[in-house]
């Protein structure tokens, strides 16, 4: 692991001033509560959203992830109709997302005719703009040509690119592209990330999305990218990382450093827990619990806190 | 848990290389605190649900009533010790049956997994793989390897004939967890 650039913490073993540090400290100082009512699930590293409620300057946006539109099998009979109630959730919320983010899977087989419908549906969010990655669904068999076709405009490489929003530096990476086993980011990814934020104040809000967590998850599985402990060092110096995947079907979340990651649920099937069974396979549950463990997820970020809220939801 | 004293050892992904000052130890206890919380508050459902019998949904009141029960209640080891199942997970079930290499040009793919997971074939062979699952599953050769099937649905079947030889290491592009590996001798 090579050392950041870091002018801020130059010099300092910690690669972290002091200013940092008291803000880092003040921010991973603060109790972390989860508020849980009615199906949600509140994570408070610092932000709430009801705060932010009123709040013009606050970002709001949705992550929908691993929709598998095409998917056939008893784990869920119908995913289309499970992502447009889905969707109408969102549409539902009184949140007015300044974004939607698909962190991948969004069709189950690369399929044309998959990728003509996932992209009709999303066209169906009340939002300022819909953004998606990649998972490894949508690569099963070009490496991704049909899915850039269909989502990659405007974006690099093998389909990543960055965006700024109400003061959050937001970062879109692709890791299910030369798979072996592992997520992997690759030398041109990684060089983009490092580029990517080089002119950024530490103290800007970073938000990573990905299709597989960039966090040792479960590597057996393949929960985990090979590559990710580079592209976080590029990032050791900011005071507030996000990084939001798929992938693995159910929530999750850990902190390290100075690093929160939180792995969606899914809209279409649920997979195991880590080492439950012998390998990640669709479950299929008894009927009538599909929805509890289907959902969806809004963030919110409020200038001047230094984490995002982020919320669950059942499926509706 | 006997892995909880090694967990607490182990250093985190992003945590400094080399000795310890004063200002760092904070920058670094103070993460480590919240992880441990943030692994109590979401992490003990996933825990608890791996601790209660199989096909437990992870859903969102199973995953998260118990977060907040811990949060209040429960010790730290407990948050560990769960992760400790993450980091260092114990081989599965489907890793008992090792890549003891089987002569044969077949293969099966079943149950996410192709079996024999190694086999051996002399130069000229051609290997046949039958998806018997109900998902589909590609047969799809690593490092730029020679071969690459369709998605195969159930009953389908992919062939290959391999002209030179070599180690071949194989997985399935809608489910790259299952790899495999064909060994072509002279």
């Amino acid at each position: 692991m090579s050392a950041p650039r870091d002018d801020a913490g130059a010099g300092k073993p910690g690669g972290m001033n002091r200013r940092q540090l008291l803000r880092h400290g003040a921010w991973f100082g603060a109790a972390v509560v989860l508020t849980v009512a009615g199906g949600e699930v509140i994570s408070h590293v610092g932000g709430d959203p009801a705060a932010a409620a009123g709040d013009p300057n606050a970002l709001r946006f949705v992550q929908l992830s691993d929709s598998h539109i095409g998917f056939h099998g008893p784990a869920n009979l119908d995913v289309t109709g499970s992502f447009s109630r889905a969707i109408n959730q969102v549409n539902a919320l009184d949140l007015n997302p300044d974004f939607v983010m698909h962190t991948g899977d969004l069709t189950h087989l690369s399929s044309p005719a998959q990728f003509d419908q996932v992209r009709q549906m999303l066209g169906g969010l009340r939002t300022g703009k819909v953004f998606v990655v990649p998972g490894e669904h949508d690569s099963v068999d070009d490496h991704g040509q049909k899915y850039r076709a269909a989502f990659g405009a405007g974006s690099r490489g093998d389909g990543w690119y960055s965006f700024d929003v109400k003061g959050v530096h937001v970062i879109a990476l692709v890791n299910t592209l030369a798979l072996e086993k592992l997520g992997h980011l690759g030398v041109d990814q990684l060089d983009f990330i490092q580029r990517d934020v080089a002119g950024l104040s530490s103290d800007t809000p970073i938000v990573v999305f990905s299709h597989i967590p960039l966090f040792a998850m479960y590597p057996t599985w393949g929960w985990g990218t090979d590559d990710a402990t580079q592209a976080l060092s590029y990032l050791r110096r900011f005071s507030s990382v996000t990084c939001l995947n798929g992938h693995v079907h159910q929530l999750f979340s850990k902190t390290e450093g100075n690093v929160t990651f939180h792995s969606a649920t899914t809209t279409a099937y649920p997979l195991p827990h880590p080492g439950q069974g012998p390998a990640p396979v669709p479950l299929t549950l008894p009927a009538g619990q599909l929805g509890d463990a289907l959902g969806i997820r809004d963030v919110t970020y409020q200038p001047g806190q230094h984490a995002l809220a982020v919320r669950d939801r059942k499926l509706a | 848990m006997t892995r909880i004293g090694r967990v607490r050892r182990r250093p985190g992904k992003i945590g400094p290389d080399k000795g310890h000052t004063m200002r760092q130890s904070w920058s670094w206890v103070l993460p480590r605190m919240v992880f441990l919380l943030v692994s109590i508050a979401m992490g003990a459902g996933v825990l608890a649900g791996c601790a209660t019998t199989s096909n437990t949904a992870p859903s969102a009141d199973t995953a998260n009533a118990q977060p907040a029960q811990a949060a209040t209640g429960t010790t730290g080891t407990t948050g560990m010790a769960g992760m400790a199942g993450m980091a260092v997970p114990p081989p599965g079930p489907g890793a008992a049956s090792p890549d003891a290499p089987v002569a044969t040009d077949t293969v099966a793919i079943q149950n996410f997994a192709y079996s024999p997971a190694t086999v051996t074939v002399k130069v000229g062979s051609t290997v046949t793989w039958t998806n018997q699952d109900q998902d589909q599953h590609t047969v799809t050769a690593m490092n730029n390897g020679p071969f690459h099937s369709a998605p195969l649905n159930t009953g389908e079947s992919y062939r290959y004939t391999f002209t030179a030889p070599g180690h071949f290491d194989y997985l399935c592009t809608i489910h790259p967890f299952m790899t495999a590996t064909v060994v072509v001798t002279p």
